[in-house]
């Protein structure tokens, strides 16, 4: 079984991390990484950018697009997507397709700042 | 990460919308700063020993909010202090606090303290010293450090503008609609000019003064989560971390200053980048142009260049002719005619600038400039005479240090012809 862990944290707190305790931490975290990559079990990894970058697409009818993340509780995250796009134009775009698919709820559109393939063997 | 470092994150994030929520309390800058501060020294006491709360403002909101009542009462009773526990202990009011903490009175809170700090009477000197103060919470040698001034001198200039904004009567209640957009944009001009001093420090005071520019983009990104539909706020936060991604490439070992096409691109901050990138883009899509945005736009496009000569000068061109009608400015221009002369040739570019002199005869950049373009054309005489002026007006040892490395190369490029013949 693949499982997704979702890592969710304070912005401002992770935001004033200094430069050194950013880097402390992405170098405890590579340990473990590694560990699980070298057993062939690391798929995908991302680091999203700061939500300020963020976009959202309400499924509505019609869909709405919105700055900033998703901010309701009364949904619940259920999946994601990782999609190349040269702009957000196009991501915004790919959203409204697969949104036309499955209406209703929304999708959060975020860019990724750290990605690594990974690969899972097993 | 060790409990201080930790703590100290912590506070640090906490602080705009603790005492934002503070000031609204008590009314009175100093008030709340004492506040937060004993909200502070009591959380490095409680939190290693109990574990940190759930929601750090909360907490120091409502200690900081206790103590300074309890003070109050003290001073009117003269009664002994209750333990610390008795203050510190608030699981219960803690999550209640919380609740009411959502949304609009964080948003209200952050939004006064920035707009006081930014208020009309106030010079920009002391609108930076007070916001960098107060919002950022820097010490007030730490700010001095950073303005190259002393700490009595800063210390003076924020008691000043405290004074003033108490005397100015400042209006504790929620902004109204029009009053908010003209504030905004105070604030970040404001926030602009904090990362201005970091961005125009000198080699040799850039690392004290680059903080000022982290300060800054942590500033705007805060704006930003207030602002979340602004574009010229994305503009300005997307332009901040352009510029600063560049802050590695931009002094050589030796602190003379890097230009843009001489840079080792490898050392540019691709994080930054992508996020400043990814910011502009997201603005542009609201086709509502401004400055900030124009600006950003620009330095995206150099960020997006792997090598020089990949840049897309007609481009940059075209948007600081954008840029000219929107803030008609002699330094745009002056800043239009390098991106001309890598379009159409040193020769156009000279004549653009040409009508410039007399409301730039006392700036550095005009003179560097100038000299630049009468060296491309080989009038060496005459670049030599500019590059001189703009020796005489440098603002740091790094901006003087750069144009000698020209004035270096004129002599031996003007050096007589048969020397390099003779073996």
């Amino acid at each position: 079984m693949l499982y997704a862990i979702l890592c969710y944290h304070d912005e401002d707190l992770v935001g004033s991390w200094t430069k050194e305790q950013d880097a402390a931490v992405l170098k405890k975290l590579a340990v473990v990484q590694d560990k699980l990559a070298k057993q062939g079990r690391l798929g995908p990894v991302a680091r999203l950018l700061p939500t300020t970058s963020a976009t959202t697409l309400r499924k509505d009818d019609p869909p709405v697009v919105l700055d900033g993340p998703y901010a309701e509780t009364k949904e619940q995250l259920l999946g994601f997507y990782l999609v190349d796009c040269n702009n957000l134009d196009e991501a915004v775009d790919v959203a409204r397709d697969l949104g036309a698919a499955n209406p209703g709820g929304a999708y959060e559109i975020r860019p990724v700042g750290l990605f690594q393939p990974g690969e899972v063997t097993k | 990460m060790t409990d201080t470092a930790w703590i100290d994150a912590a506070l640090t994030s906490a602080r705009p919308q603790a005492v934002g929520a503070l000031l609204r309390y008590f009314r009175n800058l100093d008030t709340a700063e004492e506040a937060f501060q004993n909200a502070c020294l009591r959380a490095l006491k409680s939190w290693p020993e109990n574990g940190p709360p759930r929601d750090p403002a909360a907490w120091l909101i409502m200690v900081g909010r206790n103590v300074a009542i309890d003070e109050v009462r003290r001073s009117r009773r003269q009664q002994p202090l209750p333990e610390d526990e008795a203050i510190s202990d608030l699981d219960d009011a803690e999550e209640q606090l919380a609740e009411r903490l959502d949304g609009s009175h964080y948003r209200d809170d952050i939004l006064r303290l920035l707009f006081i700090c930014c208020h009309p009477e106030l010079p920009a000197t002391q609108q930076i010293a007070l916001a960098l103060r107060i919002v950022s919470g820097l010490s007030v040698k730490q700010i001095a450090r950073a303005f190259l001034v002393s700490e009595a001198a800063m210390e003076q200039r924020i008691t000043r503008a405290k004074a003033r904004v108490a005397d100015a009567d400042v209006p504790f209640e929620t902004p109204g609609a029009v009053d908010r957009s003209e504030r905004l944009s105070a604030v970040a001009a404001m926030i602009y000019l904090i990362f201005n001093e970091g961005y125009s420090a000198g080699g040799d005071t850039a690392e004290i003064r680059g903080p000022l520019c982290e300060e800054a983009i942590r500033l705007a990104r805060l704006l930003l989560r207030l602002f979340q539909s602004e574009p010229e706020i994305m503009g300005l936060t997307a332009l901040l971390l352009l510029q600063h991604a560049r802050a590695a490439a931009r002094f050589d070992a030796d602190g003379a200053l890097v230009l843009l096409d001489d840079q080792d691109r490898s050392l540019w901050n691709r994080q930054l980048i992508a996020e400043g990138l990814a910011l502009i883009d997201k603005a542009m899509r609201h086709r509502r142009s401004g400055p900030y945005q124009v600006q950003a736009a620009i330095a995206a496009l150099h960020a997006r260049a792997a090598k020089p000569d990949e840049t897309d000068w007609t481009q940059i061109d075209l948007l600081y002719g954008a840029l000219e009608i929107m803030q008609p400015s002699p330094v745009v221009t002056l800043n239009r005619a390098v991106a001309v002369s890598k379009v159409r040739g040193p020769e156009a570019a000279l004549e653009m600038i040409e009508p410039l002199s007399s409301r730039l005869s006392n700036y550095f950049h005009y003179y560097g400039v100038r000299g630049a373009f009468l060296m491309q054309l080989a009038r060496n005489d005459e670049a030599r005479i500019a590059f001189d002026r703009a020796i005489a007006l440098a603002n740091t040892s790094a901006e003087a240090a750069h144009i000698r490395m020209h004035l270096d190369r004129l002599m031996r490029d003007s050096a007589p012809r048969n020397t390099k013949a003779v073996k």
